[in-house]
């Protein structure tokens, strides 16, 4: 991925989100079996593949006309699989991928490559604290390893599980499985809640000023997911900038290419319809993400729109530790609108999905069924939204003589860091950048911590220009 | 803990480094986040400990992990190229897109255009030491080399055939890579030199590639006696619903994954056969018995 900003006097006055890597997935799967979809597209992303795996299903589980069929043990593994990953893939990014933007671990480890070379001057922790949270960095390795020997209990293998099908899971449930994912579990609930959410706190207090930081478009939207027999555990729900909540329908869903490199033809389109023709000539263009936009407006996904949705919902269970963790920090609901904002929900989220995952492991029943038959129809279509861990994720296939005709795929990221839509309203990303003060442009770390929050799956690289189009810096985020 | 860290980072001063630059071309950063998930050495030893005895890695460049920042972070990979010749391994995780002049894939930016993928696979492929083709993509083109290939997709040692660049090539395959793989084959280099290791014909170390799976199979019993799942979820071999055992070379079975937590098979899944050279287009649809023409072809 690459970011352009453009700085006038100090303020981001216009920037660019591009995604520059395409290996054209959509086309690849035309005219395979179907049931491979759940395979190839695990590979569209290996942090977060079990989304796709979970996406690719429930889409065939459509297809197939299996909606209401698929057993609670199936229900209840799927989740399991999805939730380790979530643990695996928020703790990776906080700290792995985004701490070292706030924490200074070249005090203590030293010059060491690949903790530098980075920018300087806002560093803000130092002594105990800050070598604490360097501990923590290297104990989150352990854990986010941990998340994926949990998985594989049930998911056989990660990266890239292989327990979802369609259909159902293919592992069992037995008494020793179950206990075994328990105690591994516990330990990965004891680091959230002793050490994960009392360091985003930490943090969250001495860099407050990223509360205001970030604050990005405002509306937010979550498909919801985690199917599980008593309901899903993120609700449905598009959140408008004054808090007010929409119905949620896919087919109010489109897609712009005027400024991706696809031809112009497939601009517009529900991806039910959808259309993936690689144009790289095109002048406007500059990004291989197509602008996903509901009912044309651009949506923020990720853990704060969930957590958003289900919050004005008014889910106990996300509604109390939000307003808890609100009042450590002393700011109000519309605070979580910035940078630091979505490092407090995904912290959050973690607790709420691991705490519930004891409950759908003791909901589990040995012996009983966990998938049922499937077979391919002659012509189908199929639909199968959920939430990834960086947010809303859609598979969309069409089949035709049992093959593959169409199959297109809306990831978070497309959502969260679109270019332009056809009418010039720059995505997510770009509006959460326009209007944010850079203090020193040698060093931008606001810019890097805005890019960071929003959890792209792409490494990104970010380039700044002056109100004239010279180049001034340039940084790389992941 | 920080006093043990702290004394770690000291005492490398002597040590012999060896330099890594690990790039991301056309994949799914896969085959980063399984060598994280390296049990013995762990991640964190593997970067700032003494992986052998006196040796260790000094991981220069990786888009996923490093702390640093684009700019300084291109300079750092032009510097590695120019001034350290012969003298780092570079990495590749993806596959190299080629359509086009490269157009599909860039890592960066360099004097104000695109650094493509391809670009910089051939700069700093030509100087190194050794290249280690990390994950099915990177070996042999893997998913985004699938038919129809729409970019261009290509291995390292295609792409270096292509380009006459002679850098040795080390294929370590799957989708993704077993970190036990990547990790078993860096001892092998530190401690006894490239030399020493012994690939097979598709350029991939005996030592973890050696077997098939079906050879040690915990399902074998199964095949041998007739018994076979008719279905997913069902007990028995899997040979019925597709398994590629029968001519993928791996360990997977006596190694299994995730520190030995499960794999494929064990978990009611066929193998799929990722560290071969014909994934995907050659071992799917996934679920389709295989037959004896689908083994004559892959025998040559």
């Amino acid at each position: 991925m690459a970011i352009e900003a453009v700085i006038d006097d100090g303020v981001v006055k216009e920037a660019k989100s591009a995604g520059t890597l395409f290996r054209g997935f959509e086309i690849i799967l035309q005219g395979r079996d179907p049931r491979d979809a759940n395979r190839l597209t695990q590979r569209i992303c290996g942090v977060c593949s079990t989304a796709h795996a979970m996406a690719s299903a429930l889409c065939l589980d459509n297809a197939f006309g299996l909606d209401g069929k698929i057993p609670d043990n199936a229900k209840l593994i799927r989740a399991l699989i999805f939730g380790s990953d979530f643990l695996q893939s928020h703790i990776l990014h906080f700290y792995h991928l985004a701490a070292l933007d706030y924490v200074d671990a070249v005090s203590v480890l030293g010059e060491l490559y690949p903790f530098v070379p980075r920018y300087e001057g806002d560093y803000r922790i130092s002594g105990q604290v800050n070598a604490e949270l360097v501990n923590h960095y290297i104990r989150a390795l352990d854990i986010r390893r941990k998340c994926h020997q949990v998985l594989s209990i049930f998911g056989g293998k990660m990266p890239h599980d292989v327990g979802i099908v369609p259909g159902g899971v293919t592992e069992k449930p037995t008494e020793e499985r179950i206990t075994n994912f328990l105690w591994r579990l516990n330990e990965i609930r004891e680091f959230i809640d002793s050490v994960y959410i009392p360091d985003v706190i930490v943090i969250a207090k001495v860099y407050g000023d990223y509360f205001k930081i970030g604050r990005g478009c405002r509306r937010t939207l979550a498909y919801g997911g985690f199917d599980l027999p008593t309901g899903e555990l993120f609700k449905t729900g598009v959140v408008s900038p004054d808090l007010r909540l929409e119905p949620f329908n896919a087919d109010n869903i489109t897609e712009d290419v005027k400024h991706s490199w696809y031809a112009d033809s497939g601009s517009g389109k529900n991806p039910a319809g959808g259309q993936t023709e690689p144009e790289t000539r095109k002048k406007q263009a500059y990004s291989f993400l197509k602008s996903p936009r509901y009912k044309g407006d651009v949506c923020e996904v990720g853990p704060l729109a969930r957590l958003v949705s289900n919050y004005i919902q008014t889910d106990a269970k996300t509604k109390e530790p939000i307003d808890w963790l609100l009042g450590q920090v002393g700011v109000g609901i519309n605070a979580l609108f910035s940078v630091l904002g979505r490092h407090a929900a995904r912290a959050l989220e973690s607790k709420l999905i691991a705490d519930a995952m004891v409950d759908w492991l003791l909901a589990l029943k040995p012996g009983e069924p966990t998938i049922i038959d499937c077979e391919i129809p002659e012509s189908s279509e199929g639909v199968g939204l959920t939430e990834a861990p960086r947010g809303s994720v859609g598979h969309w296939i069409n089949i035709k003589d049992r093959k593959i005709s169409r199959y297109q795929v809306i990831s978070p990221t497309s959502w969260n860091a679109s270019p332009k839509d056809d009418k010039g309203q720059p995505g997510a990303l770009e509006q959460a950048m326009i209007g944010t003060k850079v203090k020193d442009k040698d060093n931008p770390f606001e810019l890097v911590r805005i890019v960071r929050s929003f959890d792209p799956c792409l490494a990104c690289s970010v380039h700044l220009l002056d109100a004239r189009g010279i180049r001034s810096g340039a940084f790389k985020v992941v | 803990m920080v006093g043990q860290t702290q004394k770690r980072a000291e005492k490398k001063i002597g040590t012999k480094k060896y330099s890594v630059v690990w790039l991301q071309g056309a994949g799914c950063t896969g085959c980063s986040v399984s060598v994280l998930n390296a049990a013995s050495p762990r991640i964190q030893n593997l970067v700032l400990d003494e992986v052998v005895p006196g040796q260790q890695l000094n991981l220069m460049f990786h888009a996923t992990i490093m702390a640093g920042q684009g700019g300084p972070v291109i300079e750092v990979l032009k510097d590695t190229e120019k001034n350290a010749k012969g003298g780092y391994i570079l990495v590749l995780e993806g596959a190299i897109p080629t359509a086009e002049g490269g157009v599909y894939g860039s890592i960066g930016e360099r004097d104000g255009r695109h650094l493509t993928i391809q670009q910089s696979v051939e700069e700093l492929g030509k100087n190194a030491m050794l290249t280690i083709a990390l994950g099915t993509c990177a070996a042999y083109g893997g998913i985004p080399a699938a038919r129809p290939n729409p970019t261009g997709c290509k291995g390292v040692k295609a792409f270096f055939d292509e380009k006459k660049i002679g850098t040795s090539v080390v294929n370590i395959p799957g989708c993704p890579v077993h970190p036990d793989w990547f990790v078993g084959t860096i001892s092998v280099i530190l401690f006894s030199g490239v030399e020493a290791l012994d690939l097979d014909q598709l350029g991939r170390p005996k030592l973890f590639y050696g077997k098939l799976i079906h050879e040690n199979c915990p399902r074998r019993a199964d095949f041998d006696k007739g018994k076979f799942a008719q279905k997913l979820g069902d007990a028995g071999c899997l040979y019925k619903l597709g398994c590629r055992g029968h001519y993928t070379y791996a360990d997977c079975p006596l190694r299994q994954w995730n520190n030995g937590v499960n794999w494929c098979v064990k978990a009611g899944s066929p193998c799929i056969g990722c560290v071969e050279p014909e994934f995907p287009d050659g071992t799917s649809p996934v679920y389709q018995k295989i037959t004896f023409e689908d083994l004559r072809c892959l025998q040559k």
